[in-house]
Order: C-alpha cells, then structure tokens, then sequence
C-alpha cells in the first residue's frame, strides 16, 4: 500500500491502539502470538470489531462480530466510508493535505448506503454504522486482515478498500493506528523483500523502472530481463498453453494447495521436467523427476526472515540436516556451477551483505546488529537508523516529504466470481485451524490431542433441511469435483455457509473443489468462494477421522 | 510512545542505588549485584507474590515487602540479609521442601543451602509433616502434570490467562493446603479449554507440568541437561516471526521454549512453535 | 475450537430457573442476528461479579453444584469453566461433588466447632442431629456465640435459615423481592419445618410488623446509655416508618446540609477509627476516596462478620438494618460515590433479609437512587452473600469475592482508596464502624468526643460469650476495663475460675486474670500486647481443656487460609500439627517449641494478609500465659 508492500504497524502498537478491525482474518487461531498482543489491547481497553463470514475463535473475543457475505468486503468497507462522511466524522484535514481522489471516492461509496450495503452483506445497517463511528472517532485504530480479504479474485481492490478507510479517517502513518496484513508463512514477507515477486528486485524495486534495472545490472554484471516475470498463477495458465515446459519448485507443495487441484495436477504432470526442492516427500515432489532434498530452514541452517511487522531475524542452525540433505543456497549455488556460472560459495551473511548493498531499506541492517538487536524493522537505511516501527509518517509531514499524496482508489463490490446456484446452493470458504498448517505436511508430524481433523462445517438448520444429522458422511461437489467427508453442525456458522480447513489433503481433498478465478494483479486465487452442494451419503455415520502421527508419517515419508 | 524517564534514589543494603520510577524491588536489587530468590515472578507475567520467598526489609513497613511487586520509592531504604529476611526466605524454602518435591527445581537446592532450610524437621517419626501426593497426570502425548511438585505460584494459571494466552484451561480450585491448579471437575485435559500452547510449561519453575518428551527422557535415564545446547530461531509456521529456542540433545531436538524478554513472544508460544518441530527429526526425515 | 470452551453436561429446568431468578437474563452474549453477535472480554468482564449469586442459585436449587449447572452459568456470564470451578471450590457453602441426600431433604445443618460451641456442647448437639440421620456439616464460628452452640441450616430447594431467627421470621415481608437487583440472592429467614422449630413459630406469619411484641433482643436493651444499640430491641427492624420516627435518617439530612466535606471533616475530627480490629481512621480513609475524581466510586459495607466469636454486626443489622443504609447512605454522599455495596456472610439469612428489606423500604421512599434522599447525588445498594469464607473479611479479598473471583487477597500498596473494588476508589467499613457516623454527624465530634478516651473516643461493642451467664452484645465506652465487662456479662458458669480471656478472637489472643484491671481502649490493650480486634470477649474457666481449644483454632486457621501465600498455606498446617502434637502427646517439647516461635515469625513477617499475620496469634498467647503443658522430648513417648 502507497509503495512497499508490508504491513504498517508493529505488533507492540496493536497493544495500544483504541480500536480494531479484524477483517476476514482468524488470528486466533493463524496467527496466535500476534493475538496475545491484541489480547493485551483488548485486556487494556481496546474494542474490536471482528468482520468475518464464521463467527470464528477471533471474533469470539470482539466486542461485535459481523458476519458478512463471503466476497461482499467492498461493499462492507464502501459502506463504513459512506457513513463516515456522511456523518462528518472523516478527517478533512488529513484528507485535503495527505490524500487525492477524494471526491471521486465519495461519489463512488455514495450509493453504499446502510440499507444497501446490509442488502448485499446481511450484516444489520447498524451495526455497519457503529463500526463506521467507532472506528473513525477512536484516537487510534488499526485494521488487520489476512486471506479472508486476499484469497479472492478481486484481493487487491479488497485491499484498497480498507485502506481507503484509514486514508479517509488519518488512521495510518502515526503510532497506534495503522493497516496490518498479517503474512501466513514465516518468511512471506522476506519472500517479497528479497525480490521473489516476479516484477521486483529485493527491497521492492521495481524490474520495469530503468534506474533499479541498471542497477542490478551493473552489480550482477549481466543484462537483466525488463520485463515483469510470471506470478504462479500464470505460470499454471502458461503451462496449460505449453509456453512452460519445465517447473522447478522450491518448498511449495501445489499439488495439494492449488485451487481446482485435480486440474493443476495434470498440468504438472504434463511438464517436461519437474524439480523440487523440499524438506518432506510432498505429493509434488512424489510427482517430481528429480528431487533436491534440503535442509530445514530455520532448524538446519543460516539466514534470515522476515515478519509480518517487516522485522528481520536471524534463523540458525541447531540439528545437521539428515541424509543428503542441504542446505537451500548450497543447492542453488551447486545447480548455477552446473548451468556454468560460479558464484562461488557464499556464506549467509556473504548474501546478506550484498542484499543490503542494492536494497537501500536493509542498508542499515548489518549482520552484527541483526544479531545484537535480535531482529530490525525496515526500512533501516543506515547504521544509526534504528529501524522503523511504523511506516508512512511521511503523511503526517508538512511537505509530504516530496511525495504524491496517497490515492484514495474507486472499488466497486463485485462478490464472488462463482455465483451460487440451484446446483451448487451452499458457499463453501476455507480456512486454518490452529494446531495445523497449509497442506499439513509439517503440522502432521506431532500428536496434536486438538487437531480438528476433516469435515465440513455447516448450519444446523442447514443440516435439518438435507436430512443431515452431525457426523455425518457426506459428498460435496464444486462445478470441478467433489469430494467426501463428513458433517460437524456449528451453530456460529451461519446458514448458507461452510467451512473446512485444507490441512488434510489425503483425507479430504478440498481443492479439487476451489476455485481457481484469480486476482490479475496478485494472482492469488477465490480459494474463498466457492458454490458447492452436500449431498448425506448413505453408509453409515462414522466419528470425523483424525489423522494420527502414522498415517501422517507415512505420507510424508511416501 | 516515549516518556522521559525519572531516577529513585534508595539504598539497598546500605549501597545507593539509583533506577527509573516504577522499577521493582526486585529488578532494583538484580541492578544493585544483589541477587534474590524468587519462584513465582517471572518477567513476563503480572508479579502475583505468592510464593513469599523474595521478601526484604523496608525501613518503616511492619510486615516484610514482597520486593517483585513493590515499586521503589525516593529514599527507601532496604535490607534483603536481615535476620528477619534471612529467618523468611529459609522457612518459606523449608516450607515448600516439606511439601513438595523440589528435585526438578534446580536454583532452589542452592538457595536452601544458602539460608539453612532443613525440611526435614517437620517430620516426626509418629507423625510426619503432610506433603501434597499426588500420581502425575497423563492424559495426551504433549504434556503431564505432577502436581507433587506444584508450588502453587499461579505462573502457569497466568500464563494461561490473561498474561498471555486468554485460554483460562486451568485456575487454582480448592483452599489452603488442599488448593490444586485444576482444569473444572478436574476433568482430562485433552477435554477442557486446552489448547496445548505450553506456555504454563514455560514457566513452570518447578517441573509440575512438563513436555511429555521430557518426562519420557527423565523417566528412561536419557535427559541430561548438561549436554544439551540451547540455538535460537525463528517458527516457520505463520508470519508472526517467533522466536525459538531449540534445546538439542545428540544432536536432536528435545524442547523448544521462547525467550520471555523478546518482543515479539515475551516467552509465550502457540502449539504449532512449541510442538511442530516433531517432522524435522526420526521417524518423518530419515 | 471455541476458547470457552464448555463441556458437555448440560443443566436441567431446575438449575436453568435458579440462574435465572438469580441473575435474570444477562447480556454476557448478545445473538442479535445469525450475522451480529454482542460479545468479547468487556462484555465478560462487565458481568463477571454476578457469578457468586448465580452460583448460590445453583447450591441452593440441588444442594450442590453440578458440572451441568456450572456449565450453564459459565454460558450465560460467560466465565471460563475452570475459573468458576476455582471460585466454586473456594467456599465452605459450595459443594462440587453430588451429596447422597434423600429426596426429601430440605437442608444441611450447619453446626459450628469453633471456640464458643466448643466448650458449650457441640459435639453432643452433632451426635444428637445425626443420631436422627440429619446432614450434619461441621462449621466454623457461625456468628451466634451468645446462643452456643450454634446452627444454621443451608436449605436445598428452600431458603437457608437458622432456627433461633423463626420467632423472628414473621417481621420480614415475605416479597424482599424489589430490594435487589439479584432477587433469587434473597434467602429469608423463613425457618420452615426445620426440626429444632417449634410448629407454633410458623403462625407468627400472619401478624403484621408493627404488631410484633419485640423479645430482648441484648442485655443492655433500652438501655438509657445506649448508642449504637439504641434501636436495638425497641424500634421495629422491618419498619422505615418505624427507624423514622425514632430519628432515623435525620443524620442523613443533617449531612446534606452540612455538605461531603463538612461530614468528612466531622468524622475525621471525631476520632472514629474502624473497628474491625486494624483500627483505621475513619475520617482519613473518607477524604481519600473523596478526593478521588474522574472514576467511579465505591463505599463497602463489610458484613462479612467471621471472626471466631463475634456477632456484633448480626446483631445490628438484624435490629436496626436501617441504621446501615443510613449510614452506607451517609458515606456514599461524603466521598462522593454512587455505587453502595453490602458483602454479607452467607450464614447471616436474617440479617441478609432485613437489610434487603431496609434497601427496598428506602428506595421507595426515595433515600436510594437518583437524587438519593433529596442530596442531588445518586446512590444505590446492592446487596451480595458471602459463601463461607473467613478470608473474604479482609477488605481486598472480599473485593475481588464480590468481583466474582477466589476471595484472595490483594498485596497492599496500592490501597483501597485508590484501587479497590474493580480496582476503583472504594471507602469500605464494618457496619459498627458505619452507625458510628451518624451519631457523629447529628451530634458533632466534640460530643462524640466526650465518651471514650482522648485516643479512643466514643462507645465499643463487644461480644461477651464462653463461661459468662449474661452472653450477649455489649456497648460499653471505651475504657471500660475488662473486669467491669465481665461483670456486666454476670457471672461465671459451670463450678471453675477464670482462667483466660480470648479477647480480639482467633485472630487476638488470650489474657489472663490479671488482665482484668486493663482498661478496654486501643492504646491500652496495644500496650499489654492483646488486640480489642473485633469485640470478641471470650471467657474460659480452668474446667476446660485449653489443648483441645488450641487446637481447634489452629485447624481454624489451617482450614481459612486461602492457600495462596506460602508462609500461611504452609504456616498454618505445620502449626495444627504441633498442636496435634501437643494433644498426643501431653506437652510441647522445647525444640516443638522452637518451631512454634519459627512458624509464627515467617507467618507475621511475611504472609500477605492478616489472616497470616494474626493466625498463631492465640496460640502463642496460650503458650506465653502457660495454657499448654510444656516440657518433655521429642524422643519421648
């Protein structure tokens, strides 16, 4: 948002902020160290609104839980704005000196009135407007979010939807208010600081902007391509064309995690050649033609990552990787001797002293501090920065600091792409739990005595109308597949809805029915809204199974 | 965001000593090089001073002061060596030793040494001094509770609570001697409000509630504290960027806990930090 | 996946209508919608303090606590099981374990072991209750010492009672209900068919309340020097119209006039301290919480009367309950608080009763409530039971019982002034304490000042009870000396002499005769190392075996001790043991003795509370005065 990608705000100031919005995010159960910070906010005062389709273990400890139509944010957050202005709660001020496009922002939120917005979101008028009013009022607010908002095939004007709030109300680029996007992996935000984004270079410069290009093309010493690379997305539709023929995949398992997996597994399947790099056996690396096993990241070797608060930290080796396993840099530094270029052997910190030679935002970061100060927050330009807690103060600057006044950004609600129908009635929506991860290659290892285990969550007075009785066997189809599972009646669900993780891929395989319409800006997938039907399968009721360590082991294992 | 700090002036053992308001006794004392026994404060959670054994003399105040909750004030004058401290800190040691089992307790053996704590004699031949007995509990694969060695000090039922977790799976039941940290009706762990953090493991000081990786190992002879090495990481399982401390053993992992003064986890983990490093070793990767 | 998390057990109609009528329909959670739920941590912390009365709900409908009842209130207040389980568990009265009561059990009668009854024949009583297959529970010091030995019955099904009240029950309308705000909290003392009633008791039912020929109710009643006691026995204790007429709530408008500060200054210059036994200056703990600004305010009634051997606040409150919300009326006005609250021990049903009766009497006639008594200030009362507790006397552990937490103590500083209940400004005081300012206030400090002695100025109360003919309540001036009490009290029972005085209670500590010259004041009782704490005046003649009593009040303290310091936890039991000892085996051996003095100085010196403070108090006293043989071994036997 306004420039580099990352969250605005530290957690520490979510711990004093007046209020929150927690939008399309179960941090409870995804993110649950950053919810101790929250708690402590929440325990000193602070109110939250949590704005989520599952009345979910987040939105339990909210003061209010509105519980919108899967893929109806905009139309939600458009609302908020509306009644802001409309009752002459936005900051003028911060508006006319800070932001542009106002007014074309208000002309756009004018039709999202109350009894519109509750139209299309189900969520009552005014409870909209009490959100509206505490949130623009508060000293300090601060909104979250995580795939609830980005896991659709509109994620960016999603996004730009709240952040039309904070611009319309000055609730960013100062301490305690701010936008938090709160990142799913240890190190997707470090993904992105270091360039791994098809359209920039480590530290978010930009591969199409000539002066970063030059750059890294004097210190690489090669000429560099101009244009913006493929995101996964498109590498999946380019392999579909066959303009791709070869895939070399490092620690992701897309055989199990991809929207409308049985498609993106023929498309593996009909590469030339497959390369994984991985920690496990994972489906994709069973399908591999050549598999690279590596060490674990942050148990078996150096580095660094970064956090959803953009704080650098070291991770280390503690147990020697097993086998032929190595280490991530080894092995590409090995695969580039073989392709005929020597980069030497490198150590980490090597790496990171050069990281910080072409990012001006880690200049400031050098190997002794990160390890003295147990971790910096970018940007940290020079050695006496002492890294920045929140971002964007510039706003608050009497000249900006040269910059353009941040854009307020026209979204219009659209909802989901997958509409539903009298073949596929129910929205289906996906999510985490909190003792698993992703496709629970790593969270199957350990015997958790909470692990959710499979199963689709639904309305009771869902159930009652398909003869459904809890535990339930049931088929659930998606226009691309179906699968079979079992039923657990959830009264904080509401009807029309439900819900399952995806961290038992072998047990259920929830992406065969997830939709793959994808965002064209971010390329992130609708794995949020699908349409599905539930159909009670005759054999007998069964308990939900769990996986047990075995059964987890031996899949990992292959 | 930022406050200017203002200095106390008070003397501890006769030694002047200078800290910002609001700093503790006790936190004054670690700056003054005097070191003092506690077992219920720990830095990150709300000082409950419970367990007594931190007490000093403050000039002016009947009854000794727990020093980890008590803030200094300009001119106090302390005293953590009087007789009267001194005679406190070995009864309230004798009194826990006479109680429970303190064997897994390692800082306590030396500080009863230091003070002359003989929990013995409160035994008769005829009549010996009630201890709390107690079977260990194990109900899951993640944790056991023995309270045998439970000395009461509530870190685990704040850190449960609202110092870090907001879980509440266990409170302090009962009264007196008989009090017990207990999930409602005692019932199973695996079906109350737990959701295996382990973060009342994490400052349990007494080895009451402990990974049950752990116990196997104490109970087969293989823990061996000493040879173990301490690295610490970052959790590769959501963005927060927690920071681990992996406890290798032969070149495994035996215990993952989280250094209570960083600012990211003060301490404090979820399940997936705390347990899901099993992959990383036998039987998943090799 | 819910963090409250709530087990399967569900409650059935019975427990589900007893939370309700205790704590109506809460809005812990509010489902307005499938798509809009009212929640989170301000919501269960707002609703949090009405867990106590909910669990009385549930302990008074079955006789105990079920997994599926407490489940139920957890859902409705929203209190994590586990915590409620805690506050369950920490309270004589609750029960989590299923009794084998017969259907038609309408009660447990509750028999008090402590001191008093000790040496007035409770074991007999016991023996003879449950030689008629009554359920007999053994309690601590139940109030009633006058009366020894005393009982109270927790009623199942029907409200609790104590059988001595049933000549009373009559004057008590039988709708208390519009009182409180926590209807199903009320238990009146409607004795019922309780075995020791007689069946005659019931019809006083039908007489009205200014018709009630009023028994003696003290010894001294009516008497013309009479202060606190006045109304005691001569004014109708149901009756607003009643107190009124004999001058009641004129000290009320005459601080209306005078102004909160005027009153404050009035208390201060009195000299009034309080008299629950730490002798607090009554005056300055009013101009703290008056001074306080911005937050809301709070002034306590402590009617959690539990030290062993006193009874003077039962008494003034079932005799002049007016007298309290006059007075907690009067300190809600001078430090400026609007929230009045009344912590009323659970084995009071009388008392609980009256006080309900007196608040609802007031705010209908307009002396609670917004513009309370015409002052231009809002004041209410709330009224709370207590559930068996001794510790939820001391002021912060009584805050954090009300609050609906374990009746543990807080560490002081900060003090109750600034973080009391619900970590606000709070004034609180004993009843005795309070009916002292509005004699204050009507008459002036000066006035006030010419009763009593420079240092302790005015009139005391005190519960005379043991081998006395005349046990009773008291109002004696300060500096009375003991002598003259004990000849007020008649004389001694049974054929032997004097041989100590408990004076203070459990918490206090045993005199000799030679005591009987000390003249009954703060400084002079300070001087010879005993304590007036609470009134407790406690007579034992040298027919008693002291042993038994000694070790009767360290299973006291053993028992009360909420568990949550080391040094009382662990103090107190080391303690009863020695005192076992002793009864074992006939004399406290010099190194036992060595121990003793040990475990009294790490419970002074570093328990967190009174209760640690003062619990070998007594037995210390017993062993300095030679009460316990002393001598012999450890190796001896």
């Amino acid at each position: 948002m306004f420039g580099a990608g990352g969250g605005t705000s530290s957690y520490t100031e979510v711990e004093q902020t007046d209020i929150v919005l927690l939008w399309g995010s179960n941090a409870r159960e995804a993110h649950p160290i950053y919810f101790h910070h929250l708690l402590k906010g929440l325990g000193d005062g602070a109110r939250m609104y949590a704005v989520d389709p599952r009345r979910t273990s987040s939105a339990k400890f909210a003061d209010a839980w509105l519980g919108l139509n899967v893929g109806t944010d905009i139309a939600l957050a458009n609302a908020v704005g509306r009644e802001i202005i409309a009752a002459g709660l936005h900051d003028t001020d911060f508006i006319a000196h800070s932001t542009q496009g106002f007014d074309d922002y208000k002309a756009a939120v004018e039709q999202y009135t109350l009894d519109r917005a509750e139209e299309i979101t189900g969520v009552p008028g005014h409870a909209i407007a009490e959100m509206a009013h505490d949130y623009a009022t508060a000293d300090t607010a601060q909104i979250l979010w995580t795939l609830g908002i980005t896991e659709h095939h509109n994620a960016v004007e999603n996004v730009l939807s709240l952040c039309n709030l904070a611009l319309l109300t000055g609730h960013v680029g100062r301490w305690g208010s701010g936008l938090v996007p709160l990142r799913g992996q240890n190190n997707v935000q470090g993904g992105g600081d270091m360039g791994a984004l098809p359209n920039k270079f480590p530290g978010f410069q930009d591969v199409e902007d000539p002066v970063s290009l030059a750059k890294f093309e004097t210190a690489y010493n090669m000429s560099l391509p101009d244009k913006a690379g493929l995101h996964l997305t498109l590498m999946f539709e380019a392999m579909e064309q066959g303009a791709i023929k070869g895939l070399y995949v490092i620690g992701e398992n897309p055989a199990d995690s991809e929207a409308d997996v049985a498609h993106a597994r023929k498309l593996l399947d009909g590469l030339d050649i497959l390369v994984v790099q991985d920690i496990l056996m994972t489906r994709t690396a069973q399908m591999a033609d050549v598999v690279l096993p590596a060490a674990v990241g942050w148990a078996e070797s150096e580095g660094t990552v970064t956090s959803s608060e953009r704080r650098v930290q070291r991770v280390r080796a503690a147990v020697s990787p097993p086998g032929e396993a190595r280490g991530d840099t080894d092995i590409i530094g090995d695969l580039a001797k073989r392709l005929g270029v020597d980069w030497g052997d490198p150590t980490p910190q090597d790496l990171w002293d050069e990281l910080r030679s072409l990012s001006p935002m880690h200049a400031g970061m050098s190997w002794d501090r990160l390890e003295s100060e147990r971790g910096l927050q970018w940007p940290c330009r020079d050695e006496d920065d002492p890294g920045s807690i929140f971002l964007h103060s510039w706003l608050w600057a009497d000249d900006l600091e040269g910059r353009d006044p941040a854009p307020f950004s026209v979204c219009h609600h659209e909802g989901p792409k997958e509409q539903l129908s009298d073949e596929f009635p129910l929205r289906l929506t996906t999510g985490r739990a909190l003792d698993s991860y992703n496709t629970g290659v790593q969270s199957g290892g350990f015997a958790s005595p909470i692990r959710y285990g499979d199963g689709v969550d639904m309305n009771p007075a869902d159930a009652e109308q398909l003869g459904i009785s809890d535990g339930d066997r049931v088929r659930m189809c998606s226009p691309r597949g179906s699968v079979e599972t079992c039923v657990r009646i959830q009264p904080d669900i509401p009807r029309g809805l439900t819900f399952t993780t995806f961290h038992f891929p072998e047990l259920v395989d929830i992406n065969q029915l997830t939709n793959p319409e994808w965002d064209l800006r971010s390329g992130t997938a609708e794995f949020k809204a699908a349409a599905v039907r539930i159909e009670r399968l005759a054999s007998t009721r069964v308990n939900a199974p769990v996986p047990d360590v075995d059964s987890a082991t031996e899949f990992a294992d292959g | 965001m930022t406050t200017t700090e203002v200095s106390v002036n008070l003397t501890i053992d006769g030694q002047a000593v200078s800290v910002p308001e609001g700093t503790s006794i006790h936190m004054a004392c670690e700056s003054a090089g005097t070191p003092t026994p506690t077992l219920c404060w720990a830095e990150n959670l709300t000082p409950v001073n419970a367990c007594r054994v931190c007490v000093v003399e403050v000039e002016g105040s009947r009854a000794l002061v727990p020093s980890c909750a008590r803030a200094v004030e300009d001119q106090m004058v302390v005293q953590t060596d009087s007789p009267r401290v001194r005679h406190s800190r070995k009864m309230v040691l004798e009194f826990l030793g006479s109680s429970v089992d303190l064997s897994q307790a390692t800082d306590l053996a030396e500080w009863m040494r230091h003070y002359g704590a003989d929990p013995d004699r409160y035994d008769q031949p005829d009549l010996p001094a009630e201890r709390i007995s107690e079977e260990p509990k194990i109900q899951d694969d993640l944790y056991i509770r023995d309270y045998d060695k439970c000395v009461l000090c509530y870190k685990c039922v704040e850190a449960c609570g609202d110092d870090a977790q907001y879980t509440f799976a266990i409170a302090v039941s009962g009264r007196g001697f008989d009090a017990r940290i207990s999930t409602e009706f005692d019932t199973v762990l695996p079906d109350s409000a737990c959701v295996y953090c382990g973060n009342c493991i994490g400052v349990c000081p007494t080895g009451a509630i402990q990974f049950k990786t752990e116990f196997d190992m104490r109970s087969a002879g293989e823990w061996r504290p000493d040879e173990q090495e301490v690295t610490t990481t970052v959790c590769s399982f959501c963005g927060v960027g927690c920071n681990l401390e992996l406890h290798t053993q032969d070149d495994q992992i035996v215990k993952v806990t989280s250094p209570a003064d960083h600012s990211v986890t003060h301490g404090h983990l979820c399940i997936k930090g705390r347990f899901g490093w099993q992959y990383v070793q036998p039987p998943t990767r090799r | 996946m819910a963090d409250l998390f709530i087990g399967d057990d569900t409650a059935d109609e019975i427990e589900i209508a007893a939370v309700a009528a205790a704590v109506g329909t809460p809005t812990a959670v509010v489902r307005e919608s499938e798509r809009l739920v009212y929640g989170g941590i301000h919501r269960r912390r707002d609703h949090r303090h009405l867990l106590l009365p909910a669990l009385h709900g549930l302990q008074n409908a079955k006789g105990w606590i079920s997994p599926g009842g407490l489940n139920h209130v957890c859902e409705v207040l929203q209190v994590p099981p586990a915590e409620a389980y805690g506050v369950a568990t920490f309270y004589e009265m609750f029960r989590l374990d299923e009794p084998e009561l017969g259907p038609e059990t309408t009660h447990v009668t509750h028999v008090c072991v402590d001191a008093a009854c000790q040496i007035a024949g409770n074991e007999e009583l016991i023996a003879e209750f449950e030689a008629r297959g009554a359920h007999v529970h053994r309690s601590p010091c139940l109030g009633q010492c006058e009366r020894a030995p005393a009982q109270f019955h927790q009623g199942i099904g029907r409200p609790d009672s104590v059988p001595a009240d049933a000549v009373e029950a009559d004057t008590v309308p039988a709708d208390a209900g519009p009182a409180d705000t926590v209807p199903a909290d009320a238990v009146e003392a409607d004795a019922g068919p309780a075995d020791t009633v007689p069946a005659d008791a019931v019809e006083a039912d039908s007489v009205p309340a200014d018709a009630v020929e009023v028994a003696v109710k003290i010894p001294q009643q009516g008497g013309p020097s009479l202060r606190l006691l006045r109304n005691v026995g001569v004014v109708d204790p149901t009756s607003l119209r009643a107190y009124r007429a004999n001058g009641g709530y004129r000290a009320l408008a005459r601080a209306i006039e005078m102004g909160p500060v005027a009153v404050c200054t009035a208390v201060a210059d009195s000299g009034l301290s309080g008299r629950g036994g730490a002798a607090f200056p009554t005056g300055i703990k009013w101009r703290a919480v008056a001074a306080e600004q911005g937050r809301p305010k709070h002034v306590v009634a402590n009617c959690d009367e539990s030290e062993p051997g006193t009874f003077k606040d039962r008494v003034v409150m079932e005799q002049d309950p007016f007298a309290v919300i006059e007075s907690l009326t009067l300190a809600g006005f001078a430090t400026g608080a609007e929230n009045g609250w009344i912590y009323i021990r659970g084995e009071y049903p009388l008392a609980t009763a009256r006080l309900r009766n007196a608040v609802g009497q007031a705010r209908e006639a307009g002396l609670l409530g917004d513009d309370a008594a015409g002052s231009g200030h809002s004041f209410d009362i709330e009224i709370r039971r207590g559930a068996g507790a001794y510790i939820c006397g001391e002021e912060t552990a009584l805050f954090a019982s009300l609050e609906g937490f374990r009746g543990e103590p807080r560490s002081k500083p900060p003090f109750p002034t600034t973080h009391g209940l619900f970590s606000e400004p709070t004034a609180i005081n004993n009843p005795e304490t309070l009916i002292n300012t509005l004699d204050i206030v009507l008459n002036g400090a000066e006035d006030y000042r010419s009763r009593g002695t420079e240092r302790s100025p005015g009139t005391k109360l005190l519960c005379l009870s043991g081998r006395v003919s005349k046990p009773g309540l008291y109002e004696v001036e300060f500096g009375t000396t003991l002598g003259e009490v004990l000849e007020l009290a008649g004389p001694l029972t049974g054929s032997g002499t004097l041989a100590a005085v408990l004076m203070g209670g459990a918490a206090g500590s045993f005199v000799g005769p030679d005591a009987l010259d000390m003249p009954l004041t703060l400084e002079d009782t300070r001087e010879r190392g005993t304590t007036l704490g609470s009134g407790v005046v406690m007579a034992f003649t040298d027919e008693i075996d002291m042993v038994a009593v000694a070790v009767r009040i360290a299973e006291f303290f053993r028992n009360e001790s909420c568990g949550q310091c080391v040094p009382c936890r662990v103090g107190t039991v080391r303690q009863h043991e020695t005192m076992v000892q002793i009864q074992a085996k006939g004399s406290l051996s010099a190194q036992r003795r060595s121990l003793v003095d040990d475990i009294a100085e790490v419970m002074v010196d570093a328990s967190i509370c009174g209760l640690g403070h003062t619990a070998a108090s007594a037995i210390n006293s017993a062993i300095a005065l030679g009460l316990l043989p002393e001598g012999g071994h450890d190796d001896d036997h």
